[in-house]
């Protein structure tokens, strides 16, 4: 099927006009003259200017981004080693709840997971701030990072780690120079995952977070509460941004590197 | 060696921060509260041993959850509000997820990073965007008012309308990839087949499509209809005093009434409620990762 | 004195490279190896042949270092290598998927396992030169696995492993992925390398073909045990039962029963009707067992007329023709409904065939053309 058929595109163009119009009148009035969000009074990026004085928010997202990177980089470090057991561990005591733990996370509310660590947190008396928010996104990112990285192992041709203990390399070795490598884009992706998971996340920082710790969401949450402001407008289109440019470009990466592989492939069937 | 370490670390992590708070919560759930800090009455003590505990066990916040009607009226508002957003999502993201499919090969990369995209971007923007719009004086009734379709504005910020729209639009792309993902599959010379035995356009969908695209269906019903239970966010901004979900229930009994051992025993529940979906869940997953071996 | 004809596994005296002792393994309930015993030697290209699941692809995971065998021991140079791990092994095994590593160069696969041993940069150097001309791949250094055809890629692997000079190279179907004019090529390449380098090769294969062209002794294998283990001219003359002769080539089987008749000598009565046939055997058969002759249908002659002096002929139909183009065999029906085949070699055109479809024929084979095997 090569042309659409007049419905196909109906529902195509109305199902991503309901999955940006929001997002487009979210840009377009942030750069809205007026403090009424919803009257259009010029064009103007004073809203950026506010934002960018804002200490509460520039704040607020320095401790997001400083969580964020510690949580993700602990996340993949810890996923990629459960992901490791789940794929290849083979039979120990205990392994249905090592992947009941493992798989848990990704379906529990946030309200009981944001509950539960406040309660252990209180329980064994640390105090609250940007650490353990970051030892909560930690947990849970580490499961999204097991689930990406064990799909990629999966389908690893073990023969290659094989080859590599068959050519003298311990199994630390195997894996630091043949697994490592070719699983790579996997290991990035869940860190990018648990990256954006730990940037968004509201809920589960709400119930970690001390009075020292504020971050960018909450902040967000508690300004939105009371109604639609144009500064959050301004933040919101930044944030989007960000996003758009990373996706957009790492599709860009990805569909290079497919067109230059299908390539080499033709030229190496040519060869033959 | 190696190994052990291996498989210790990251199941220490789970099990400290993730095992044990939930023992910790179902702890409280079994406590009385208490003006202090923290505000609960320990009921468990390790010096009196387990059958201390067993005997002086009282389920009181349980019981105090089915008298009280709030929380009941909150776990049934929230399985209705889930199950209907649940199934205005799939209405919306079907003929989406079908019209991707059936694109022109070369769109597909570009129609996937579409749906994507939003999945990125933080859920909280998203769902403030709608706050902009169904306002009273938001956009869409700008727009409304100036076509002269309506003379009042509509009311739709802060009701249950708005949570559903909320819900639909967030957690679509959830819905779109899996079914997108079965429809891809599909081989299009079965409808050709059908087609060529007698089927009608519209009974070959329904007899060969949706039959074939049933796992990809149930997998996207499951992504949206568990979270959607638990939710918080999209009921405290989009919804209003009327809204009753137990997510924001558990919120501002925690936060507002600072009542933990009932919110421990809200959360308790909530989780039994979500062990039938999530078992089934897992065993379509299963299942459909068998047949494809 | 070296002898004019290398054949090691005769002399008495030699010293094996590799030994299998008693060797079990099994996997849970299932046995793959049966209590296992076999001799390889230096220089020899040996070939471990049978059916998917037989054990063999796991003698060679036990020899590389994979598996460890459940009983008995496996001796390399005379020293159990049970508690050496395979990164310490002098065994290198080319893998089938050839695990070739994809973010590696061909230049970088094949110093791999020269790098790990610490060698100094100017060796390794030389060291992979010295493979690249030996598989003829020089051109092709800088590219990745991905970029080079299905033949090269076969050859990388094959340098790679050689690269560490291994005293043991195994090969794990090194030629399955390959289209069959390649494969054929690709053979005699290999016996030539194997030549020169003078390494052990033990191979594994499920091509019949392959083993008997590429090897110096082959082991039939069946259900975790050796069937027979000899030269390929031997296996196939003088296969040890009916499994070794139907596994390898095509065979008729005659079954029937055994009555000496004169020195190694025998008459087989084989149906009702039938004259006996007449066969020559080393092997001891009492009166009346049973026993099978296997010929090799290009040892069946056919012929319009009685054969004066053949020791044994029979009458049938032509039931089948299957034309191969160089040859073409013939499947006769006998009056019993025994199907016999009979293969000549297409000396003539087609069109000047002699026969044909439903003609009457005889078919003829002396005393000593097949073998007679108890089972």
């Amino acid at each position: 099927m090569s042309r659409l058929s007049w419905f196909n595109t109906v529902s195509l163009t109305l199902g991503f006009a309901f999955l940006y119009i929001p997002m487009v009148i979210l840009i377009v009035y942030s750069f809205n003259e007026s403090k009424l969000v919803t009257v259009w009074a010029g064009f103007s990026t004073k809203w950026y200017g506010e934002l960018m004085r804002n200490d509460a928010f520039l704040s607020a997202a320095w401790v997001t981004v400083k969580v964020a990177v510690l949580s993700s980089t602990f996340a993949t470090i810890l996923g990629t080693m459960g992901a490791y057991v789940l794929v290849r561990g083979g039979r120990f005591r205990g392994r249905t709840l090592f992947s009941g733990m493992i798989y848990a996370p990704l379906v529990m509310p946030e309200v009981i997971t944001g509950l539960s660590l406040l309660l252990l947190f209180i329980g064994i008396g640390i105090e609250r701030g940007v650490m353990t928010i970051v030892l909560a996104h930690t947990t849970f990112a580490m499961c999204y990072v097991s689930v990406v990285v064990s799909s990629r192992l999966v389908t690893f041709d073990r023969s290659l780690e094989e080859a590599a203990l068959d050519l003298g390399c311990s199994p630390a070795e195997a894996f630091r120079l043949v697994t490592l490598p070719i699983i790579a884009p996997a290991v990035i992706s869940g860190w990018l995952l648990a990256f954006t998971l730990s940037l968004d996340d509201l809920v589960i920082a709400s119930f970690t977070s001390g009075p020292s710790a504020t971050t960018l969401p909450i902040k967000i949450f508690s300004a939105v509460r009371l109604g639609v402001s144009p500064e959050i407008n301004a933040l919101s289109t930044i944030m989007i941004g960000i996003v758009t440019v990373g996706v957009i470009s790492a599709s860009l990466i990805s569909k290079q590197a497919l067109v230059r592989q299908k390539r080499d492939e033709q030229a190496a069937a040519r060869v033959q | 060696m190696r190994r052990f370490f291996l498989i210790a670390i990251p199941y220490a992590w789970l099990t400290v921060l993730f095992l044990v708070p939930f023992a910790i919560v179902f702890k409280i759930s079994l406590s009385d509260y208490a003006v202090s800090i923290p505000p609960y009455v320990p009921q468990f003590d390790w010096a009196e041993g387990i059958m201390a505990f067993i005997r002086e066990l009282d389920f009181e916040n349980f019981i105090f959850l089915t008298e009280d009607d709030l929380y009941w009226k909150a776990y049934l508002s929230s399985l209705k509000i889930a199950v209907t957003a649940t199934f205005l999502t799939l209405c919306v993201g079907y003929p989406i997820a079908y019209g991707m499919a059936r694109a022109p090969e070369e769109w597909r990369p570009t129609l996937m990073m579409l749906v994507i995209l939003p999945f990125w971007t933080s859920f909280l923007i998203r769902v403030y965007a709608w706050m902009g719009i169904l306002s009273n004086e938001g956009y869409l009734n700008q727009i409304l008012l100036w076509t002269g379709i309506i003379n009042e504005p509509l009311t739709i910020l802060n009701t249950n309308t708005a949570v559903y729209i909320g819900i639909v639009y967030t957690y679509l792309p959830f819905m779109i990839l899996p079914v997108y993902s079965a429809l891809d599959r599909l081989d299009g010379s079965l409808i050709e087949a059908a087609e060529d035995l007698g089927c009608s356009r519209a009974q070959a969908f329904w007899l060969v499509t949706i039959p074939l695209s049933r796992p990809g269906i149930i997998a996207g019903c499951f992504l949206v209809f568990i979270p959607t239970l638990g939710e918080f966010v999209i009921p405290s901004l989009l919804g209003g005093s009327g809204t009753l979900m137990i997510g924001k229930v558990l919120w501002e009994e925690f936060f507002s009434n600072r009542d933990w051992p009932v919110a421990s025993a809200v959360a308790v529940i909530l989780l039994l409620i979500l062990v039938i979906p999530i078992v089934l869940f897992q065993r379509n997953q299963q299942k459909q990762a068998e047949a494809e071996q | 004195m070296q002898s004019s004809k290398f054949a090691p596994w005769d002399d008495p005296d030699a010293k094996p490279l590799i030994r299998f002792k008693n060797v079990t393994k099994r996997f849970g309930e299932f046995t793959a190896i049966d209590n296992l015993t076999l001799d390889i030697y230096e220089r020899e290209f040996f070939a471990l042949l049978g059916p998917s699941g037989c054990g063999k692809t796991t003698m060679m995971r036990m020899l590389a270092g994979f598996e460890s065998p459940t009983e008995g021991v496996i001796e390399l140079a005379g020293q159990d290598i049970a508690p050496v791990p395979p990164n310490k092994r002098a065994v290198n095994m080319m893998f089938q998927s050839y695990a070739l590593f994809p973010h590696l160069s061909v230049w970088d696969n094949i110093a791999f396992g020269l790098r790990r041993d610490s060698m100094p940069k100017r060796d390794v150097e030389d060291r992979v030169e010295e493979m690249l001309r030996l598989v003829r791949l020089e051109k092709f250094a800088k590219r990745k696995p991905h970029q080079i055809s299905g033949g090269q890629r076969q050859r990388v692997a094959l340098a790679r492993s050689l690269a560490k000079a291994p005293k043991l190279l195994l090969l794990d179907e090194p030629l399955g992925a390959l289209d069959k004019k390649l494969r054929q090529d690709t053979q005699f390449e290999l016996m030539d390398i194997q030549e020169k380098t003078g390494t052990t090769f033990v191979i594994v294969t499920h091509d019949q073909e392959e083993a008997m062209t590429v090897a110096s002794r082959v082991a039939v294998m069946d259900q975790g045990q050796l069937m027979q283990v000899s030269t390929p001219d031997r296996i196939y003359e003088t296969p040890n039962s009916v499994y070794v002769a139907d596994f390898i080539g095509d065979v008729n089987i005659i079954q029937g029963r055994a009555t000496q008749d004169g020195e190694e000598t025998y008459r087989i009565d084989w149906a009702e009707g039938q004259k006996p046939l007449t066969a020559k055997s080393s092997n001891v058969f009492s009166a009346g067992q049973t026993c099978h002759l296997a010929i090799r249908p290009e040892k069946v002659a056919i012929t319009a007329e009685r054969p004066e002096d053949a020791a044994n002929a029979v009458q049938g139909r032509v039931h089948d023709i299957a034309y191969l183009g160089n040859l073409s065999t013939y499947h006769v029906e006998l009056s019993n409904g025994t199907i016999i085949k009979a293969q000549t070699s297409n000396t003539r055109r087609i069109s000047r065939r002699t026969f044909t479809w439903e003609d009457t024929v005889w078919l003829s084979w002396t005393a000593t053309a097949g073998v007679l095997l108890a089972n």
